[in-house]
Order: structure tokens, then C-alpha cells, then sequence
């Protein structure tokens, strides 16, 4: 897959209705207008919802298998599906974590690193 | 709008067809449906086929040109649509097709399936396959489809009563289904042993937890209900045909385990036929993961949320059950080529409702196909009637 899409800037959205988003969207789905969307910083920390250690992926994550995919509620509201850096038996329903920057995969071995968001647990 | 029905229908095996290409597969099920209706190429006003990526599994798009060229159609230039969904893109197209005739455009037309998915690796498979669900933000985090099924399983048996035993019931029963399909890609029956001893592909899911990976297709051949004795006494007739969407990303659903579009496309085809559960003698639901057929007997509201383990496990959902679901062995066993799936459903109902379904004949009626895509963006649902 090309990287390009990646490059992009990645605001985090904070619409004055009263509603955060992540991913950002350019239009509100709940007044379905574009309306008075600004750019917010989260605090990075939330909860786990569900996850699930991936056994078996794609070429792209195959070598970092097994790994732990969780939907992760931020405290702000926003779902997102993230990596959490923890160990397939730390992992658990309701577990805290806050975000980190790592790399998530490789274009191959010489190719370009995707760097973004996962999660590590609270201490 | 005028009433519909389906005269005809034709299905390759489902598995790994090494030696047949991508055209092949669809120009065989073509001329089985052709043959089942009666009609010939001369009588077709227009086709639609369901495919999910065969820019990717075989590198070639323009697929509805290409089919109908081969198909022999080519020389009586008749429109011919490829219709996308990812995995209900067989079922969209089936849908296109009876909005095409109940609305009087067109009279004859074949509603088709077809995918090729075995000619790329299994990792590169794994990757398209996850382009059903939003690449951007679920696919770049590593997310595979087997991994947001588990998500939804993992949540489902936080929440609700469903041990890892009745999960695996789903897959026994869709393998003791599929044992006797002619055209199923496994017809060799297992255990919830089989199932537990399998390795791990996404926890909680085995290997026998998820739907193969499939060549094959399939056709239908639709038609206005009044020109339908002009072709088959055995015509069957659409009661419904529903479709619904949702959020394309699992983590944005209002609830992770419920697949709402499930609801309200179920809800939607009970209103336009008028009938009730009670009316429903059959279903093929969208099994791609055990997880699935679960919320979908749930979801299209044949039980209570939390109750679809149990009575799977009780024999319920088996040939022999109040309501048998998946007799054509499902996803699981009959196999999963993504954009012909939903097609198959409609053939499999079809074949059960003539009575010619032979070694997994259900006594049936009345009944509903379900087809999803992705994790439950797109959910068409139909119901069919003798």
C-alpha cells in the first residue's frame, strides 16, 4: 500500500456543538453540516473496550505477530482501533492506557516506516 | 412496482479452482442459471454481477463489460452493471436486479456473483480482505478481518452467556450442512473438538471459526412474477428486498456486538412482505465467523441478544430444527468466494424451496437470505416465497 495517504496532517476535532471526534471529520454527523469543527488536543487516555491478540495477519504485520488489536474508548469519548504494547495475557477488558507514537508497520524491509498511535497500559 | 420472481439458478462448486479462470467460473454458473430458466442469452435485458475485488485478487476491473462478453452477450450490447459491497455485493446485486424489474425497466435479468481469490497469497488475501472495513483506521492499526470479528466475539462474551463450546456448534453444524451440498468447498463433518484443537487466528477465533477462502459463482435469473409461468412452474417469488448501512469502522458503532443495519434491513424486509418471524421456515445468514452467525439469528430478531448460542447448541438452527439456518453448510463450509456469496444464499432458498435441495431438503416455504459487508457496513436482507 502506498504511504502517501499517511503523510497527511491528522487533526483531532473538537466540534462546538459539543461532540469529539477522532478520526477528524470535515462534517458533523449529527447536524450533518460542516459547522464549527476546530482542532483539539485529547489528554491521550482511555479504556479498552474489546481486543483481540491477532495470531495470523497481512504481509505488512506478519512478522510482529501475535499482537494485541483493541478498540480503545478515549476519556473524551472518540473509538479508535489501535495496537496495545502489552503482552497477549496483560490484555483485558476495562484496561487503562494512554497513547504513544511508535512505529506500526514497513513498507518491506528498505521501504517507508509508517509511524502512528498505540496504546501502552496506566501504570 | 411490479411483483418479482426468480426462475432460475446456477452455482459452481465452491473451492479451489486451480484450473478454471475468473471468466470461466462466471460463464459456468451463467449457462446453468440460463439453463435452470429456460431462457437464452437472446431474452436478457440487462445484468448485474456482485463482485467484491477483482482488481486486486485477479488485477482486472471493468468487470461487468468483460462478463458479459464472455457470457456471449457482447453482440446485443445490453447494459451490464458490476455492483460492490465487499462481501454483500452478491446480495446488492440480486437487489439491483429486482428494483430493476419491479420497477418495469427492464423484464429479464441475471443477477450474478463471482470471485477468484485463490490466484494471490494467503497474506495478500488477508490484506484485501481487510479493505471491506475503513483501511485508513482500522486496516493501517494491523486490523484483520478475522481480528474485528474476534473484537465483536471477545465483547459479545463479556456481555452475554455464550461459551466458547456453543461458538464452535456454529461451525459443527454449517460442516454437518455442508456435508451434503454438492457444491460446498468442505463437505467432511467435524467436532466442537476439531474446532477448539485448531490454532488461533485472532483470540478467541480458530482456524474453524472463520469462513475459507474461495473461488466460485453463482447466478440467478429474475423476471416480473407475471411473465414468470411463460418460462417455470417453480418460480419462486421476492417478498423483500431490503438493504441497510451503518458505520464503515467497527469501534464507531453504537454498540460493538449488535449489528444495527442487521436490524433494520431485517426489519424492513418483515414490513414490506407483511410476515412476522413465525413466517420464516429457513435462513442462510452471513456466517463468514461463527461470532456472526450468532448476532445475525439475533440481530434479524429470531431470538434475544444472548440467546443464539444456547440454541444453536440445542439443535435449534439445524436441519431438523425449528428454524435451520445456513443449510447450505453457510460461509463456514460451503465456502466464502466474497462477491458470489450473496447469490448463493439466493440459490440455496431457491433450490429448498422446489424441493430439490435432495440430502439437506428442510420443509420449507417461506425464507431469508442475509448478506453482509464488512464487519456490518452494507447488510441486504431478502425474503423468498414458494
Amino acid at each position: 500500500m502506498s504511504v502517501s495517504r499517511f503523510w497527511r496532517k491528522i487533526p483531532q476535532r473538537y466540534n462546538l456543538v459539543g461532540r469529539y471526534f477522532f478520526p477528524p471529520r470535515s462534517l458533523c454527523p449529527d447536524c450533518r453540516r460542516s459547522g464549527k469543527i476546530v482542532d483539539h488536543k485529547f489528554t491521550g487516555e482511555g479504556t479498552v473496550v474489546t481486543y483481540t491478540v491477532i495470531r495470523s495477519a497481512s504481509d505488512q504485520f506478519e512478522h510482529t505477530t501475535p499482537y494485541v488489536l483493541a478498540v480503545v474508548e478515549l476519556d473524551e469519548g472518540p473509538r479508535l482501533t489501535t495496537q496495545v504494547a502489552c503482552t497477549p495475557e496483560e490484555a483485558t477488558i476495562g484496561m487503562r492506557v494512554r497513547s504513544v507514537f511508535r512505529r506500526v508497520a514497513a513498507d518491506g524491509e528498505s521501504g517507508t516506516i509508517h509511524y502512528g498511535t498505540k496504546f501502552v497500559p496506566v501504570e | 412496482m411490479r411483483d418479482v420472481a426468480v426462475i432460475g439458478i446456477g452455482c459452481t462448486e465452491f473451492g479451489e479452482h486451480w484450473g478454471t479462470s475468473f471468466r470461466d467460473l462466471f460463464v459456468k454458473a451463467g449457462a446453468l442459471a440460463l439453463e435452470d430458466a429456460g431462457v437464452t442469452g437472446e431474452n436478457i435485458d440487462a445484468l448485474y454481477v456482485g463482485n467484491m475485488s477483482a482488481g486486486r485478487f485477479v488485477e482486472q476491473e471493468h468487470i461487468g463489460a468483460l462478463i458479459a462478453d464472455y457470457a456471449g452477450l457482447a453482440s446485443n450490447n445490453i447494459p451490464s452493471t458490476r455492483v460492490e459491497a465487499a462481501c454483500a455485493s452478491g446480495g446488492l446485486a440480486f437487489r439491483q436486479a429486482v428494483i430493476a424489474v419491479a420497477s418495469g425497466m427492464e423484464d429479464i435479468v441475471v443477477a450474478a456473483g463471482v470471485e477468484k481469490m485463490t490466484d494471490v497469497g494467503t497474506g495478500a488475501s488477508v490484506d484485501m480482505l481487510a479493505s471491506a472495513a475503513d483501511r485508513e483506521w482500522e486496516g493501517f492499526a494491523g486490523a484483520t478481518f478475522p481480528g474485528l470479528y474476534a473484537m465483536i466475539a471477545n465483547d459479545y462474551m463479556h456481555r452475554y452467556p455464550l461459551t466458547r463450546e456453543q461458538l464452535a456448534q456454529v461451525a459443527v453444524k454449517n460442516h454437518e450442512n455442508g456435508a451434503r451440498n454438492p457444491i460446498a468447498q468442505f463437505r467432511n463433518r467435524i467436532t466442537v473438538d476439531t474446532v477448539l484443537s485448531s490454532s488461533l487466528v485472532a483470540d478467541p477465533l480458530r482456524l474453524f471459526d472463520c469462513s475459507p477462502i474461495t473461488d466460485g459463482a453463482a447466478a440467478v435469473v429474475v423476471v416480473p412474477l407475471e411473465r414468470a409461468r411463460e418460462f417455470t412452474d417453480s418460480a419462486v417469488r421476492v417478498l423483500a428486498s431490503a438493504q441497510a448501512s451503518d458505520t464503515i469502522s467497527l469501534h464507531d458503532r453504537r454498540d460493538i456486538s449488535t449489528l444495527d443495519a442487521s436490524v433494520a434491513a431485517g426489519k424492513r424486509a418483515f414490513a414490506q412482505a407483511g410476515l412476522t418471524h413465525k413466517d420464516i421456515d429457513m435462513l442462510e445468514v452471513h456466517d463468514c465467523f461463527t461470532i456472526a452467525e450468532i448476532c445475525a439469528i439475533e440481530d434479524l430478531g429470531f431470538c434475544k441478544k444472548g440467546e443464539a448460542g444456547r440454541l444453536t447448541a440445542e439443535g435449534a438452527t439445524a436441519l431438523g430444527g425449528e428454524i435451520p439456518v445456513n443449510t447450505s453448510g453457510g460461509l463456514k463450509a460451503c465456502g466464502h468466494p466474497v462477491g458470489a456469496t450473496g447469490i448463493k444464499q439466493i440459490c440455496e432458498i431457491v433450490s429448498q424451496l422446489r424441493g430439490e435441495a435432495g440430502a439437506r431438503q428442510v420443509d420449507a416455504e417461506i425464507g431469508m437470505a442475509h448478506n453482509v459487508g464488512g464487519t456490518g457496513a452494507t447488510v441486504v436482507v431478502h425474503i423468498l416465497g414458494a
